[in-house]
């Protein structure tokens, strides 16, 4: 079954302020939907809030997965229930390898006495390391212990690969990426697009939109998306820039917490 | 959410058996029991004079002032010498059945058919068990316990035992030193390498029991030994007090490994000396974990004596519910161009007190010497604790001396994002803690890394969540 991806009225705070002030969004599988905004509008906030980050608190609205309330769940259930956050800081781990890590994500989805087997694991990881064009040395490595930001990002692609999840949250993968490495990115998450998948590509530069291509576009400014459209909604951004869009709406500052 | 766990403060090896020892010394600590343990062991002459100095100088010390909180050890309420068997077993059917049972559980017998050279298991007072492979025999390898080598090697134990740890080192030298009772003795030839570990195990069975085990271990020029102990005990709600001594002597070119999986029940009082000297180029290597006892106040040293002489103290503590792990090291820098390395990784949860304390001396003659210590401690909640105590003395002014400290907790950004993997917060938080002493697991044969893990994994479950 398709995956069916629902955002109703959500609102969040951290530390009591209000951040998001009412997100609505549906995505279906096979939909790549990519949220824009300048920086400071809340579009990060959306992706650490529908994965459950402990400093966000959601004061009202739903967000549901194939009809399951996911605000309900902890952060690993929701993991489990096929929502995947590449994260734009992912944390490091000393000590634990990349491949042990992996294996036992993989594994918490799967019941006991059928966990992946070794070595049809590393098969796995090897092959997918190899398309992101990834040293096969990232296997014994800490997680994310001293990678480059690049790398860091490549590996956020390779989990979400080797996790095969319903709904993916890109959050800004792009920043810190020079080009090649963006086209192999991309070309990742491009190899990963179908019908029961979707993706929410959070970006403020269009630029990650000429190799990922967009169904639709959204504009998030105060913590509400203000606008949506086509592709063709980042190509004007592209030419033209945010003030256009401000002026339409009468934004003066377009950051959270100002009012218009 | 997360898996419901055992209570964490479970301890899996507080079964105790009903053995009948044959001899009980009763409680308390007087010349007489000192002159019946000699008397019963038929020991020379010089061994009781040594008894019952080192016995005056324990009555002369007082109790140390700093280190972890002993008002609760009361010498009187202790049973000094406790004799399980009339003797000791070359196999394990010639060990009394009760006896055999519990290390039976503890797999000592399973392990050392699968990796080990050779085997001491140590019951109360008495090794009652002991074998080696009959290769390290005929190369001249010497390990047995060290009442048999006082008997059987008079000459090489009279030259050495009490030499680097002398009674009067500390108050506790002082008393294991007047009522020793086994542990292990081993002499490695020149130029002889044991590839596979040796091992003793310690268990304690009584109730406020006393075990003052007594290990010397001299490694020849150009040889290697790894030695591996660990201990258990039951659980009373009485005290009991493990007081060893370990006096290693690394010659030229040598190279010992000492690993310790310290797990004693939540009533043990661990007052551990352990000192190693090092000649020239050889290498002394401490591998300590300590994660069980009342109180472990535990100091491994290298005397680094001969020129580029090594030491490394690699150490884990655990402390949890009314623990304190009071551990650290010593490094002793006595030549030129030594060389020391500590790594001390401590985790403090549910009102635990970990302490690293250590010493980084440095003599006029240690022109060249170096030495790095790096502490790092994971505390799990905000009742537990953490102290580093570090001491330096330096004599000389060309040496390098390196010192890191850390103290963290787990971060909730690292929980959320392996948690966003989907693993669950107790899976996340304990492959948080195994990344931390990985840097120790990974020292260990791969038989006790996996032992070591399933004993964290074990100690860690419940602790959150």
């Amino acid at each position: 079954m398709a995956a069916d991806f629902v955002i109703e009225g959500l609102k969040a705070t951290i530390e009591g302020k209000e951040i998001l002030k009412g997100i609505n969004l549906q995505m279906k599988g096979g939909e790549i939907h990519a949220i824009m905004g300048p920086n400071g509008t809340g579009k990060s906030t959306l992706a650490s809030a529908l994965m459950g980050h402990p400093k966000y608190e959601v004061t009202e609205g739903t967000a549901t997965l194939e009809g399951e309330d996911l605000l309900e769940m902890a952060v690993d259930e929701r993991a489990r229930a096929g929502l995947f956050l590449a994260m734009q800081y992912p944390s490091e781990i000393s000590g634990v390898t990349n491949s042990d890590f992996l294996r036992s994500a993989i594994n918490s989805r799967r019941e006991e006495g059928k966990e992946i087997s070794l070595i049809r694991f590393i098969r796995q990881m090897e092959a997918k390391m190899k398309e992101l064009d990834m040293n096969p040395e990232f296997l014994h490595r800490y997680l994310n212990e001293g990678f480059s930001g690049g790398e860091k990002k490549r590996n956020e692609i390779l989990q979400m690969m080797m996790l095969d999840p319903k709904i993916v949250i890109l959050d800004e993968i792009d920043s810190g990426l020079d080009i090649d490495a963006l086209k192999i990115v991309a070309d990742g998450v491009n190899a990963m697009r179908s019908e029961e998948r979707g993706f929410l590509v959070i970006t403020h530069y269009q630029r990650l939109l000429n190799y990922i291509k967009p169904d639709f576009v959204h504009v998030m400014m105060q913590g509400r998306i203000v606008k949506s459209g086509g592709p063709e909604l980042a190509q004007r951004l592209e030419a033209d820039g945010y003030e256009w869009i401000k002026e339409e709406l009468g934004i003066e500052d377009e950051t959270v917490g100002q009012e218009a | 959410m997360a898996k419901k766990a055992p209570d964490m403060e479970e301890y899996q090896y507080g079964f105790r058996d009903e053995h009948k020892s044959i001899f009980q010394s009763g409680k308390g600590l007087t010349p007489e029991i000192v002159k019946e343990i000699s008397k019963i062991k038929n020991e020379p002459q010089w061994m009781l004079d040594f008894r019952l100095k080192s016995l005056e100088q324990f009555y002369k010390m007082p109790m140390p002032k700093w280190g972890g909180n002993m008002d609760d050890l009361d010498f009187d309420e202790i049973q000094y010498y406790v004799r399980p068997s009339e003797k000791q077993g070359k196999t394990w059917e010639e060990v009394p059945s009760e006896i055999k049972e519990t290390f039976d559980k503890l797999g000592i017998p399973e392990a050392e058919q699968k990796f080990l050279a050779g085997v001491s298991a140590q019951y109360e007072s008495e090794v009652v068990y002991h074998s080696m492979q009959q290769n390290l025999e005929d190369q001249g390898v010497i390990f047995t316990d060290t009442d048999t080598a006082l008997r059987e090697h008079p000459e090489l134990f009279r030259k050495f035992f009490g030499t680097i740890i002398p009674p009067t080192d500390n108050k506790f030298a002082a008393l294991n030193s007047a009522v020793w009772s086994g542990g292990s003795f081993i002499y490695v030839p020149k130029g002889v390498k044991c590839e596979v570990p040796l091992q003793a195990y310690f268990r304690i069975n009584s109730e406020n029991m006393g075990q003052f085990e007594r290990t010397l271990i001299l490694a020849d020029e150009d040889s290697f030994v790894h030695y591996v102990e660990g201990c258990t005990a039951p659980i009373y709600s009485t005290n009991s007090l493990h007081s060893a001594v370990v006096e290693i002597l690394c010659m030229k070119n040598a190279r010992v490994r000492y690993t310790t999986i310290q797990n004693w029940a939540p009533n043990i009082y661990n007052l551990v000396t352990k000192r190693a000297v090092a000649e020239e180029n050889a290498t002394m290597e401490w591998v300590d974990g300590n994660i069980g006892s009342k109180l472990t106040m535990k100091y491994p040293a290298v005397v680094l004596k001969g020129r580029g002489a090594k030491g490394s103290v690699l150490s884990i503590a655990v402390a949890g519910k009314d623990q304190h792990q009071d551990a650290g090291a010593k490094m002793i820098h006595l030549a030129p161009d030594t060389t020391s390395t500590i790594v001390s990784k401590s985790i403090s949860k549910h009102g635990g007190k970990v302490t690293y304390r250590g010493l980084a001396s440095f003599g006029r003659q240690a022109e060249g010497a170096k030495s790095n210590i790096k502490c790092d401690t994971l505390i799990l909640d905000n009742e537990s604790t953490s102290d580093t105590i570090p001491y330096n003395e330096i004599m000389n002014d060309n040496i390098i001396l390196e010192h890191e400290a850390t103290v963290s907790k787990v971060s909730e950004e690292q929980l959320f994002y392996l948690m966003s993997r989907g693993l669950t917060e107790a899976e996340a938080t304990q492959m948080i803690i195994m990344g931390f002493i990985e840097p120790f697991t990974k020292e260990l044969p791969m038989e006790y890394a996996v032992e070591m893990n399933r004993l964290i994994k074990f100690e860690m479950e419940g602790s959150i969540g």
